[in-house]
């Protein structure tokens, strides 16, 4: 993004430090990272985002619109997105569920885009206004066939920006759907934000060869250097864009078993290949401890109350944070699994990003699982009874 | 003067020159069945591009699932084959995005009707400023024969094998109601109208939307005894009646006459109005609250 659009988005968000909730925290992030479409569909927790984008995105120049529901809305994003925008929707688990098809279609098509989810209780309507982590493996499997997600995970507000900024970077660099989770108490909690001075963004990679010569769908032997370059619609590359098994230049090869198996490999490997550059964890006081505690987003708070509470009461404890879920950090886990007895995972859900930890920890060590549903964020004690 | 040069140079164009120019060679054999009307349709939709003198590298053609669906893939141009019924969706996210775009939708009455129902009345609605051509051939052709929104009353398919239960849809009244500027309906046999029509559907500043009546003959027709491919593509002719006929029996015809309109599908251009399209709005709202 050049210069004179972040002055633009600056002037739109307005003053540089904010007393804001995370929901109004992703709209200053989308903004800041050059997201110019939203298209999106009304659900709590999460309207506050739709409502931020409807006032700000048309004072930049961007398109805001609310379709009729949720498959409409990401399908929206996707068509702006082959346009040339960077475009993105939020929604909460109802949503997320109606959405998967066309995320399917977003993997399948190698689509940038970004989708906040607020989590809530569910499953079903569930408890619309109170918060869960119950999502996770949602943004991961949540559609069918083969993918590889990249899963983003703040814990308070100005992270919250950050984050956003970050999600809209992968994606662009990526060629892929990025998820950005929050849950209703980190969507509608306020803390004290600084919009960032200087706000580093990726721009997705554009096709420099004439359009006889552009490969819209194969490419590259590792990482990165898989994603293709995009053409977008209107610059005369002419791309067919399909959610058919198609071949490199995009036409349909649904009856080729190697087709099928090259392009989806790709497509996997070219986040896989990049695990350790893409996760992010943050370890507090690991180095003696005999147990360790690993949590994510708004339960990462009460992981740290914990930490404090049981340190002060002499316990070895440690504490790691994962600030990105998919990929799943493997080698932190294995790493961390080999160095303590026992590791306890806390979350709000009856257990998901615990049993990735089961399937990577090393054997001897003990994995708990401090769950809890139901709306409320663990206290520090209920961290600690597993300990 | 002018003008008359530049339509005969148009009328010049011989049909192969038309297909050289903007259909994807190495994508053929086509998928569709002999005495389908979705390969007329395709043909109607090129002479309308070249009549008006589209930039191919300034449009792009969108679609759902559905036998329909598939002709994006033979035209040489941006072209989005997304989810079933969703096209239209994808379409609102294109058009609003970059709206010097031309946007052009194909669709079935499955996808459209159907699964697709909902961004249908709501695309109508706001008028955004899309070119949808639906292709109606009253049944789901591409998954082998189901009973469709649009099926006939009675009328038979794999899953209404005792005869149709449900009333069905019309799909140019229901864009109509919706809130759609352009509704034009055809049979596929005569290419002159609707050409016209669908190059009338480019030039209008908001939604438009033409049905085409195109007959399948591998589904519908053999559950339905239409007869050989010939004998079903006459039907359409006797069924349908021109709208103003339509009318004019309506106002002064004999009783008998009005009988007989009760079995009558009416084609020809059915609505036709100036409205401010969304993407315009959106434009003139941007222009407004710019920072």
């Amino acid at each position: 993004m050049n210069e004179e659009e972040l002055k633009k988005a600056k002037k739109a968000i307005g003053e540089e430090s904010q007393f804001i909730h995370g929901d109004t925290a992703v709209a200053y992030g989308a903004l800041l990272a050059g997201c110019r479409f939203f298209g999106g569909y009304p659900i709590t927790p999460a309207s506050e985002i739709a409502e931020k984008m409807a006032e700000l995105l048309p004072k930049v120049g961007g398109k805001y619109i609310q379709m009729e529901d949720e498959l409409g809305s990401i399908a929206s994003v996707i068509g702006s997105s082959w346009t040339g925008a960077k475009a993105m929707t939020a929604t909460s688990g109802p949503g997320l569920s109606l959405m998967q098809e066309n995320i399917g279609f977003a993997h399948m098509s190698e689509t940038p885009l970004v989708l906040a989810d607020v989590q809530r209780s569910g499953p079903s309507t569930g408890q619309p206004t109170l918060g869960a982590q119950g999502d996770i493996m949602q943004t991961r499997y949540g559609s069918h066939g083969d993918f590889a997600a990249i899963t983003l995970s703040p814990n308070n507000i100005q992270e919250t920006l950050n984050y956003t900024i970050r999600a809209f970077n992968l994606a662009e660099e990526y060629r892929t759907p990025v998820f950005l989770m929050l849950s209703a108490d980190l969507g509608h909690m306020r803390e004290m934000v600084r919009i960032p001075k200087e706000v580093e963004t990726f721009e997705r990679k554009r096709p420099k060869v004439p359009p006889e010569e552009y490969v819209p769908f194969g490419k590259g032997d590792y990482g990165k250097e898989k994603v293709p370059e995009f053409g977008v619609f209107g610059d005369g590359y002419h791309t067919y864009v399909t959610g058919l098994t198609h071949d490199d230049h995009g036409f349909p090869a649904t009856d080729d078993q190697e087709d099928h198996d090259r392009l989806i490999r790709r497509q996997v490997e070219k986040i896989l290949d990049d695990r350790e550059e893409l996760t992010d964890v943050e370890k507090r006081s690991l180095d003696d401890a005999d147990v360790a505690l690993v949590s994510y987003g708004i339960t990462s708070r009460s992981a740290l109350g914990a930490l404090n509470k049981g340190r002060e009461e002499g316990k070895k404890l440690g504490y790691l944070r994962l600030k990105t879920l998919w990929p799943f950090p493997i080698k932190d886990i294995e790493e961390l699994s080999k160095n303590v007895d026992k590791i306890v995972v806390a979350e709000l859900n009856l257990g998901q990003i615990y049993h990735k930890v089961k399937e990577h920890a090393d054997k001897e060590c003990e994995i708990a699982l401090a769950d809890k549903i139901g709306g409320e964020i663990h206290s520090p004690d209920e961290i600690l009874a597993e300990v | 003067m002018e003008e008359k040069e530049e339509k005969r140079k148009v009328e010049m164009i011989s049909a192969k020159e038309i297909r050289d120019k903007y259909l994807r060679h190495d994508m053929m054999p086509h998928i569709f069945c002999t005495g389908c009307g979705i390969g007329n349709v395709l043909d109607y939709t090129l002479w309308a591009l070249e009549k008006e003198g589209l930039d191919m590298d300034k449009t792009v053609f969108l679609s759902g699932i559905g036998c329909s669906s598939r002709l994006p893939g033979y035209i040489d141009v941006d072209s989005l084959h997304t989810t079933h019924g969703r096209a239209l969706a994808f379409a609102t996210g294109v058009k609003i995005t970059n709206p010097e775009l031309n946007v052009i939708v194909f669709t079935g009455d499955g996808d459209c009707m159907g699964i697709g129902g909902n961004h249908f009345i709501h695309a109508c609605r706001r008028n955004i400023d899309i070119t949808v051509i639906a292709v109606n051939n009253y049944i789901y052709g591409m998954t082998g024969g189901q009973v469709a929104p649009t099926t006939p009353e009675g009328d038979y398919a794999t899953t209404a094998p005792y005869g149709n239960l449900e009333p069905a849809f019309d799909m140019s009244e229901m864009a109509i109601s919706s809130g759609a500027t352009y509704v034009a309906r055809w049979g596929v046999k005569r290419p002159n109208q609707p050409i016209n029509s669908i190059q009338e559907a480019l030039q209008n500043k908001g939604m438009s939307f033409v049905e085409m009546m195109s007959p399948c003959t591998t589904a519908y027709s053999r559950q339905n005894r239409m007869g050989t491919i010939e004998e079903f593509w006459d039907w359409y002719e006797d069924k349908t009646i021109l709208a103003e006929d339509y009318e004019k029996i309506e106002q002064y015809g004999s009783e008998e006459e009005k009988e007989e309109l009760e079995d009558k599908i009416k084609v020809g251009v059915l609505h036709k109005e100036k409205k401010k399209s969304l993407s315009e709005r959106i434009q003139e709202l941007i222009e407004e609250v710019q920072v």
